[in-house]
């Protein structure tokens, strides 16, 4: 049973129709083949999927497409800027903030809503703010380095 | 052999740094200087791949999406121990949007019955989890449905999932032969030949380091202290991020695998075996890969199955599994029982080592605890009996020094309660009975860091949170994977490529070849294009046993070598020189002799009389040759690792406050890159020491938490302070003298941490993970 939805993915305007049951990460991924989404479990537990949606940073594995209809999404393609990478991108790149880089789009796309909420995060609000993903390489330092790396710039960027 | 003698760097900056003279082959290029003489070797250098990762671009195998493709399901048993009478697939075939099914007749992973005469139609279920038939079907839920509409008809029987059940006499038996397994994958698996009694294989007595040694009877008489004592340990699942998975795409002539693998030419390998193909008529890709950590060396069923759908469907086959799946089916680190007798005489000295354990891989090999003890210290008297139990449990695989993370565990925690017993420092008791040089420095550097003169006795910080300080150290063979080559090719328009089918299962691979090649071209890293991962190119080594850096990056050097000389050949007489005379550097080519002759790489490139022109080298012997076959090679990496821990007495909960990792792995590559991955071996080791645990149900031979939300691992709030020392450590074998660092920062952790825990509470806790129940019945508290 087709349900028609209408939503906005890094700013295209996209209309499908999806099954019942379809999530809102499978129609990212197969649908819209936007695979830098990824799916790392199964239980909410990973992050690995996360999404900006309507703002906030959501699992996408936890929502239904039929669900996210009409909302304002952003997946970690939509990040970089005419070719310029994202503050979050450019510090996972300079603190080597990731390896595998399979939980990496979630890690960036769940830090962008921490920034969002608290530009200059310390480091334990940091760790705080990413209690819902999982990195299995890493051990986080890393990551930690690239989100304050990233908050270090927006500072740079507001103060012009 | 024509062959010259070149002078090596050898020994350790700041210790006892000099020169190796050593006879190579003479096309061996030059020695390398120290790090602090190169320009991007050694350095922290960018990773090549991070702006495909933090855009999403990267593609890995479960992001790969072919026109046509269906998706593969596996039906698994829900019963861990039964004979199937019966399979009818029938209305699984007729669900509409299925295009094939398909009905293992034999699976793969596990032991197999040494002379298989008893086999069925259908293989016996020995765990839940064993996957019976597949499904391919237009999407993932139409696929489940139709494993749903499968009928198995089964005769259950009785099983066993605990390690000390099975051993009993009247426990269940998993095998009722003698049993092997050959593709353990990577390092898991056990000796061959050994008789099975019972659920219990073994015991295995010898490894590549030799077999017992002396006396026991006399070295412990000789003793002035004898340790004896049980260390336990628990099964830990590798939960990688992205799960085992295949795209298989079956075309007439080519069969193309993208394989979430980190062992190409393996998968490649298994695939033409099973397939009955000509290997070269496989193509395994990998591009990009979430993680592994030793669990994806196999081809496995899913791979196996994707095959049969895609070969029956004519069209790819996508099957990944589900995390589900990858908790009881895609291996695990098998548990320990792990008895150690430690003799010493009152300096210190050990007299006598016996060592016997017992650990099940469930259906699988590969359950002992390494050979840490056997090699790390001087002991004139030793021997080890390691023993296989099976379970009906999921089987282990390979992870991050296979066995050793179990057998540090134990003994570690005996040179520690050793030193209290003889009353000496645990570093001055190592410094005693350990000759290896590297861990020397790396304690004594380690200890200053660190502050290990702070450590106080044991239970002596009062309060209800108590702090305690410990140490632990580790020894990781230097291995060889011989079969390793590397081509370079330069082309006309200024591109330099490096090509291997060496995978990067995610550490760096990619950027520590740029580095190499950019090094010996005299350019920059980000002048190479590195195209790895796929069997079109020459053979690499798997990703496993930290072999990589030591096995690709000789070969890198030494192709990037034979290619630049090709190309001085070419621009000499241009430069009116010899070419001979010709040296690279700063992305010139210019005359030693006379620096204004000199032309820009790249515009050498442009000169050259063929569009291309390409170079290959395979790994050499080791400078010097190998201590054990060709693969083991002389000096292990030592690392020693420094844990301060506080324990709230109260609550039991312990947090690991500081971690000081001290490592080497020969000539380091990339600084930050190792770093990286010392800081992900140490909260692998964390989490083993506090957390992860696969608990299984004895009432129903389930895995209780194969999920991301009860299997419990590390998140960032639980992460220690962790500082790192890399220790250079020059040995002079071959023309990059590197070596990989994936196991050695695993190793020693989970002892250090119990080591500090003992220190802050006086107790001794003899198995992890170190819960808080655990630290309050330790405590007499509950």
């Amino acid at each position: 049973m087709g349900v028609p939805i209408s939503v906005t993915v890094n700013g295209q305007h996209r209309e499908s129709e999806v099954d019942s049951r379809t999530l809102l990460v499978q129609f990212i991924r197969e649908e819209l083949r936007l695979t830098g989404t990824h799916v790392g479990c199964d239980t909410s537990s990973c992050g690995a999927c996360t999404i900006i949606m309507d703002g906030k940073a959501v699992k996408s594995c936890t929502v239904l497409a039929a669900s996210a209809n009409g909302s304002d999404i952003t997946t970690i393609e939509g990040l970089a800027q005419n070719g310029e990478l994202h503050p979050l991108q450019e510090g996972f790149k300079e603190e080597h903030g990731l390896q595998c880089g399979f939980c990496t789009p979630g890690m960036i796309m769940t830090a962008v809503q921490l920034l969002e909420d608290n530009p200059q995060p310390s480091e334990a609000e940091i760790r705080h703010g990413l209690e819902g993903n999982y990195c299995r390489c890493t051990g986080y330092h890393n990551i930690v380095k690239a989100i304050y790396h990233a908050s270090r710039k927006y500072k740079e960027v507001s103060h012009g | 052999m024509d062959t010259k003698k070149i002078k090596l760097p050898h020994g350790i900056p700041g210790h006892n740094l000099g020169q190796i003279e050593r006879e190579v082959p003479a096309d061996e290029p030059p020695a390398w200087p120290v790090n602090d003489e190169l320009k991007h070797v050694g350095k922290r250098v960018k990773r090549t791949d991070a702006e495909a990762k933090v855009t999403g671009a990267a593609k890995f195998t479960s992001d790969i999406q072919l026109p046509g493709m269906l998706y593969g399901r596996m039906l698994r048993s829900d019963y861990p121990h039964a004979k199937i009478r019966s399979i009818d697939m029938s209305a699984a075939e007729k669900h509409p949007g299925v295009y094939a099914v398909h009905i293992f007749k034999n699976v793969v992973g596990m032991a197999q019955p040494a002379d298989d005469d008893a086999a069925g139609e259908y293989p016996d279920i020995k765990f839940a989890g064993q996957p019976i038939a597949g499904v391919a079907a237009l999407t993932t839920e139409i696929a489940e449905e139709a494993l749903d509409l499968i009928k198995v008809d089964y005769e259950y029987l009785p099983f066993v999932v605990d390690l000390e059940e099975a051993q009993k006499p009247e426990a269940p038996l998993v095998f009722t032969t003698n049993v092997e397994q050959d593709d353990a994958g990577g390092g898991g698996g056990g000796d061959t030949g050994l008789k099975t009694v019972g659920n219990v294989r073994g015991p295995s007595t010898s490894s590549f380091y030799g077999g017992p040694r002396g006396d026991l009877e006399k070295g412990f008489e000789e003793a002035d202290t004898i340790l004896e004592q049980t260390y336990r340990t628990q099964v830990q699942t590798h939960c990688s991020l992205e799960t085992h998975g295949v795209v298989v795409d079956w075309k007439p002539d080519n069969v193309t695998i993208y394989a979430s693998t980190q062992n190409t030419k393996n998968v490649r390998d298994e695939f033409a075996e099973v397939f009955d193909l000509p290997k070269s008529q496989v193509r395994v890709i990998q591009e990009y890969m979430g993680g592994g950590f030793g669990a994806k060396h196999s081809l496995g069923n899913f791979g196996v199955m994707a095959g049969y759908l895609a070969k029956k469907s004519g069209r790819p086959i996508k099957l990944m599994l589900d995390r589900r799946e990858e908790h009881i089916s895609s291996g695990n680190r098998p548990n320990s029982i792990h008895y150690l007798k430690i003799g010493a005489r009152k300096d210190g000295k050990l007299t006598a080592i016996q060592q016997r354990s017992y650990g099940t891989a469930g259906v699988g090999l590969g359950a002992g605890v390494g050979r840490i003890a056997q090699i790390m210290y001087e002991s004139p008297n030793f021997s080890t009996e390691q023993y296989d139990v099976f379970t009906h449990a999921g089987p282990g695989a390979a992870w991050r020094a296979p066995g050793n993370v179990q057998g540090c565990y134990g003994l570690e925690q005996a040179m520690d309660e050793l030193a209290e017993k003889l009353n000496l420092d645990p570093i001055a008791l190592r410094d005693v009975t350990d000759t290896s040089e590297i861990r020397k420095v790396e304690r004594h550097r380690g200890a200053e860091t660190f502050k290990w003169s702070r450590r106080k006795l044991p239970a002596s910080d009062p309060g209800l949170i108590k702090k305690g300080l410990g140490m632990a150290q580790s020894h990781w063979p230097r291995i060889v994977h011989i079969d390793s080559t590397a081509e370079v090719r330069a082309f006309r328009d200024g591109a330099v490529e490096i090509r291997s089918a060496v995978q990067d299962i995610g550490t760096g691979t990619k950027t520590v070849l740029s580095q190499v090649v950019a090094e010996e071209l005299g350019l920059k890293p980000e002048d190479i294009t590195v195209r790895i991962g796929d069997t079109l190119f020459p053979d690499g080594p798997p990703s496993g046993g930290s072999i990589v850096t030591g096995s690709i990056t000789p070969p890198a050097r030494n192709a990037a070598y034979k290619l630049k000389l090709q190309l001085f050949d070419q621009v000499a007489s241009k430069l009116e020189t010899d070419a001979s005379k010709l040296a690279v550097d700063d992305g010139q080519i210019m005359s030693t002799e006379d620096p204004s002759k000199k032309i820009a790489f790249k515009e050498a490139l442009k000169e050259m009389r063929t569009g291309q022109i390409s170079a290959t080298a395979s790994r050499s012997d080791d400078y010097g040759g190998f201590m054990v076959g060709n693969a083991i090679a002389y000096g292990g990496l030592g690392s020693v690792q420094f844990a301060e821990v506080s324990v709230d007495t109260e609550t039991g909960f312990v947090k690991v406050e500081k971690i000081v990792a001290v490592h080497s792995c020969g000539r380091p590559i990339n600084i930050t890159q190792i770093e990286n991955q010392i800081n992900g071996g140490v909260i692998q080791g964390l989490g083993y020491a506090l957390y992860e645990d696969r608990v299984m149900d004895n009432e129903t031979g389930h895995q209780m938490n194969s999920n991301f939300d009860q299997y419990k691992m590390p998140l960032s709030l639980e992460i220690p302070d962790i500082e790192i020392l890399i220790v250079e450590d020059y040995s002079g074998r071959s023309s990059t003298d590197a070596y990989g660092i994936g196991e050695p920062a695993n190793i020693a952790t989970a002892a250090a941490v119990a080591n500090a825990v003992y220190n802050a509470i006086g107790t001794r806790i003899f198995e992890i993970p170190i819960t808080p129940e655990k630290v309050l019945r330790a405590l007499n508290k509950v």
